[in-house]
C-alpha cells in the first residue's frame, strides 16, 4: 500500500517536472471528466392522499439519492469509478438501495483491434433479448456486470465480444454460491463494411449471433435444478431502399424460478418490425411474442434487479400526466402483441398544412396473453395430473401465434402538432385505452380492466425570443378505478436559465367523495450550462414510473423535492 | 448527529475497501488538474460504437466535419422538450448551414423498445440533421449525460467548447451565436 503511495507520488513528481516531450504528450493526452447529482426530498405527512407518518415517513423526512462520477482518460485508455448514496432513499425506489459507497469501479483499454474492459461494465447483445445490463438513475436501477469484457473487431464491420462476471445486486456483495455467474459471447457481420462488393449496395444487411449461459448452484433439495442454462439469440437488420426489417428470435433451455413458479420449460422470445419511410412519411410495425422468458441471475429473485435479458415492451411511451397513469410492463411469462405507428407531415402551403405544415402521428398497439394449453404432470402425491404452469411441470404448450385471453392492454393514440404562427404552436392528443389492472398491477378488485378515454392539450406562446408560456389541458375519463381526472399545467420559461411552473391533477371523478383530492404543485428551477437546480413542493399523486420497460409504484407523497445535477 | 453517525460507521469499511482505490485516482486526478491548467481547451470525444439509423455501425470517433463546427444533440422519443429542440434546429438548419457550415447529431437514446421507431420518425418529420442510435446509453455514458436534451458544441478541431441541458423555447436564438462565434474561431468560454 505505502509502496503504491510512494510510486506514484514519484510518477506525479515526475510527470509534473517534467518537460520531456514524451511526458508533455501524456498530459495533453490526459483528462478528468465526471457527473453528480442529487435528489433530494424533505416529506410533510399529508392524511388526505394516504401519506401517513407511521405507514411512509417514519421518522426520517429527509431522504436522498445521490451519486458521482470520475472518469479518467488517456488516449485509448481510461478508468472510472461511480459513488452512490441513498440515505435512506426517496419513497418508491427500492428500500434495498439504502447505503452508501463505490458499486462500479473500471479500467478499460482500447489498442487497435481489441478492447479490454475490467470492472463494472455496461453491455447489450443485439436487442437484449439475450442480454442487457444497464442503469437508470430514475428508476434506481442497476444491473451492471462485475468482471470482465473483451471486444474483438478484426476488420471493420465484424466484431467479436465476450463477457463473463456477476451482476450487481444493490449492496450485496457477491459470494460464491449465491446469485449467478453470466458469461456470453456475440458475434456480428456488417455485410455492406466487410464485402467491397457490397459497400454501394442498395441492400443493406447485418447479421449476428449470441449465446449468454448463467451458472447458479443448485441448492433445492425439493427439485433437481439446471445449473447452468443457455440462451441463444440470431438477429438480423435488413434495409432495401426505404423499406427496413429488423428481426431477432432468442431460445432458451428450461430455467425453473420463484418467477415462473418452477416450471421445467424452454423459453423463446421473438420480435419483428418493419417500417418504411420516406420525407415526411414513416409507416412502423411491430410483432413480438414472449414465452417463458424471465431471466434473472438469481432464480429467487422476483424485483427490478438481476436481469440478464431484456424484454423491450410492445408499446408506446406517454409522458403526459394523465396519459402515463396507466403504463404498460412486459409480462415475461407470456404475453404476444403488435403495434402500428404513421407519422405523416402534411406539406407546408397545403390547405391542411398551412404556412408551416401539420404533423400527424397515430398510434395502435395490443398485447394479450399468450395461449396455453394444458400438459401432464405427477402431483405432489405421485397422482398423474394435467394442469398449466404446475411447479415442477413442463409448464404449459402454447401454439405460436395463437392470441390467447385476456387482453393485458390496448392503446390507440393520435396526435397532431401545429404551428399557427412565429409566436403560437400547440399539440392535440387523443387517446383511448385499455389496462388490465388485475394482471399488471395486481388490484383484482378494481377490475379486471380499465377502460379510458384521454385527451390533451399543449400550447406554446412565445413573448419574444427567449420568453414563453407553455400550457397543457388534460382530462381522462374512465368508469373504473378512481374514475374522471383533470389536469391543467402553466409553465413560464426564460430561455437559457429559468424556469416556474404550477400544476394540478384533480381526480373529481372519484367515486369516494373523500377522496376526490387535488394533486397541486408549483416548481422552479435555473439550468447553466449543465447545471441544473430545481426545486419542487406539492403532492405526488400514486401511480407508476417506467423507463424501458422496467417500472417502480411512487406512493402518494407531499413535500419539498429538490435536484442538483452537473457534469464537468 | 446522525449523519455524523454514519460517516463513522463507513469510515472503516472505506478504508478497507477503497482507500488503495482511491489514492490511486487521487494521483490520477492530479495529474489530470495539471492537463487542465494546461490545455484549458483540449479535449476529445470518446471511441464508441453506435448505429445509423439505416443500421450500419458507426464510431463516435469518425464524428467530423471537416473543420466546422458541430452540434451533439441527445434526445430520445420518450422526451418532448428533445423533440421540440430538434424541430427548432430542422427549421433552421439549412441557414444555419449556408451561415456557419455547422453540422448537427442527433443522438436518440431509445431503447430496443424503440430504436427501430427512430427512423420513420426522423423521416416523417423531415428532420435534416444526421441521427445516431445509442440504444444502450453507452455514448451517452462516455459523455457523463444525467439527462436529457443535452447539447455539445464542438470547434472545428473537435474540442467541447459549450454544453447546455434543458430546452426552453428560444435557446436555439443563444446556441446559433455561440455557432457563429465557433465558426468565426472566436473563443467562447466565458458565455
Amino acid at each position: 500500500m505505502r509502496r503504491v503511495i510512494i510510486i506514484l507520488s514519484i510518477l506525479v513528481f515526475a510527470v509534473v517536472s517534467s518537460q520531456a516531450q514524451g511526458f508533455q504528450n501524456f498530459l495533453d493526452k490526459s483528462e478528468v471528466h465526471g457527473s453528480f447529482e442529487f435528489d433530494g426530498a424533505y416529506y410533510i405527512a399529508d392524511d388526505a392522499i394516504g401519506f401517513s407518518e407511521e405507514d411512509w415517513i417514519k421518522g426520517q423526512p429527509f431522504r436522498f439519492n445521490g451519486f458521482g462520477k470520475i472518469v479518467y482518460t488517456n488516449g485509448g485508455f481510461s478508468a472510472g469509478l461511480r459513488y452512490e448514496a441513498y440515505l435512506p432513499p426517496l419513497l418508491g425506489y427500492d428500500q434495498d438501495l439504502e447505503g452508501q459507497g463505490f458499486p462500479n469501479i473500471w479500467a478499460s483499454y482500447t489498442h487497435e483491434k481489441f478492447s479490454f474492459t475490467v470492472g463494472s461494465f455496461y453491455e447489450q447483445f443485439g436487442n437484449g433479448l439475450t442480454l442487457r445490463s444497464f442503469e437508470e438513475w430514475m428508476l434506481g436501477y442497476d444491473n451492471a456486470i462485475n468482471g470482465a469484457r473483451i471486444v474483438y473487431e478484426p476488420i471493420k464491420g465484424l466484431r467479436f465480444k465476450g463477457i463473463y462476471g456477476v451482476q450487481r445486486y444493490y449492496w450485496y456483495k457477491w459470494e460464491p454460491n449465491t446469485r449467478g455467474i453470466v458469461k456470453g459471447l456475440d458475434g456480428e457481420l456488417d455485410f455492406n463494411q466487410v464485402f467491397r462488393g457490397m459497400a454501394d449496395s442498395k441492400v443493406r444487411f447485418t447479421f449476428g449471433l449470441s449465446a449468454v449461459s448463467k451458472y447458479q448452484v443448485d441448492d433445492m433439495k425439493e427439485l433437481n435444478l439446471p445449473e447452468n442454462v443457455s440462451n441463444i439469440g440470431a438477429r438480423f437488420n435488413m434495409g432495401i431502399g426505404k423499406f427496413n426489417i429488423n428481426t431477432e428470435y432468442a431460445w432458451k433451455v428450461n430455467d425453473p424460478s420463484v418467477l415462473n413458479n418452477f416450471i421445467y420449460k424452454d423459453g423463446q422470445a421473438w420480435m419483428l418490425s418493419l417500417t418504411y419511410s420516406t420525407k415526411g412519411f414513416g409507416f412502423f410495425g411491430m410483432f413480438k411474442r414472449y414465452d417463458n422468458v424471465s431471466t434473472k441471475s438469481d432464480r429467487y429473485v422476483t424485483n427490478n434487479a438481476l436481469d440478464v435479458t431484456f424484454l423491450p415492451p410492445n408499446t408506446e411511451i406517454h409522458t403526459y400526466m394523465l396519459t402515463s397513469m396507466y403504463p404498460y410492463a412486459t409480462q415475461p411469462n407470456g404475453e404476444i402483441g403488435f403495434q402500428f405507428q404513421v407519422n405523416y407531415k402534411i406539406p407546408k402551403k397545403s390547405k391542411l398544412g398551412g404556412k408551416y405544415g401539420m404533423g400527424i402521428a397515430v398510434n395502435y398497439s395490443q398485447v394479450n396473453d399468450i395461449a396455453r394449453d394444458s400438459v401432464a404432470y405427477v402431483d405432489a402425491f405421485g397422482v398423474p395430473a394435467e394442469g398449466i404452469g404446475q411447479p415442477g411441470s413442463k409448464g404449459w404448450t402454447s401454439p405460436f401465434f395463437k392470441f390467447g385471453d385476456p387482453v393485458f392492454w390496448q392503446d390507440l393514440n393520435i396526435e397532431i402538432d401545429k404551428k399557427f404562427s412565429k409566436k403560437l404552436k400547440g399539440s392535440l392528443l387523443y387517446m383511448y385505452q385499455t389496462y388490465n389492472i388485475e394482471v399488471l398491477e395486481g388490484h383484482p378488485e378494481d377490475g379486471p380492466i380499465v377502460y379510458a378515454n384521454i385527451a390533451v392539450l399543449e400550447m406554446t406562446y412565445k413573448f419574444t425570443s427567449k420568453h414563453a408560456l407553455r400550457w397543457e389541458l388534460q382530462g381522462l375519463w374512465t368508469e373504473q378505478d378512481d374514475g374522471n381526472w383533470a389536469a391543467a399545467l402553466l409553465e413560464y420559461t426564460i430561455s437559457p436559465n429559468w424556469f416556474i411552473a404550477v400544476f394540478d391533477q384533480w381526480n373529481y371523478g372519484n367515486p369516494e367523495k373523500e377522496f376526490q383530492n387535488h394533486y397541486y404543485n408549483v416548481s422552479f428551477g435555473y439550468t447553466r450550462r449543465t447545471t441544473r437546480l430545481s426545486i419542487n413542493y406539492g403532492r405526488q399523486r400514486e401511480g407508476i414510473v417506467c423507463v424501458g420497460g422496467v417500472c417502480r409504484v411512487v406512493p402518494a407523497s407531499n413535500g419539498f423535492y429538490f435536484t442538483l445535477s452537473t457534469n464537468f | 448527529m446522525y449523519l455524523r453517525a454514519v460517516l463513522k460507521i463507513d469510515w472503516n469499511y472505506f478504508k478497507t475497501r477503497y482507500m488503495k482505490k482511491l489514492i490511486i485516482l487521487f494521483f490520477a486526478v492530479i495529474l489530470g488538474a495539471f492537463v487542465v491548467a494546461q490545455e484549458t481547451d483540449y479535449n476529445q470525444l470518446p471511441s464508441v460504437n453506435v448505429r445509423t439509423i439505416e443500421g450500419e455501425s458507426f464510431n463516435t470517433k469518425d464524428i467530423y466535419n471537416d473543420g466546422n463546427p458541430i452540434l451533439i444533440s441527445f434526445w430520445a422519443l420518450w422526451c418532448k422538450p428533445c423533440k421540440k429542440e430538434m424541430d427548432a434546429y430542422n427549421e433552421v438548419y439549412e441557414d444555419w448551414q449556408e451561415e456557419t457550415g455547422v453540422k448537427i447529431y442527433a443522438v436518440s437514446i431509445d431503447d430496443s423498445r424503440s430504436t427501430t421507431k427512430v427512423a420513420p420518425f426522423v423521416n416523417g418529420k423531415a428532420w435534416e440533421m444526421e441521427v445516431l442510435l445509442d440504444p444502450n446509453g453507452d455514448f451517452k455514458r462516455a459523455m457523463n449525460v444525467n439527462m436529457i436534451p443535452h447539447t455539445f458544441l464542438l470547434d472545428g478541431k473537435g474540442n467541447i467548447v459549450y454544453q447546455h441541458t434543458s430546452y426552453y423555447e428560444g435557446l436555439e436564438d443563444e446556441i446559433y451565436e455561440l455557432v457563429e462565434k465557433v465558426a468565426a474561431g472566436e473563443s467562447i468560454s466565458n458565455n
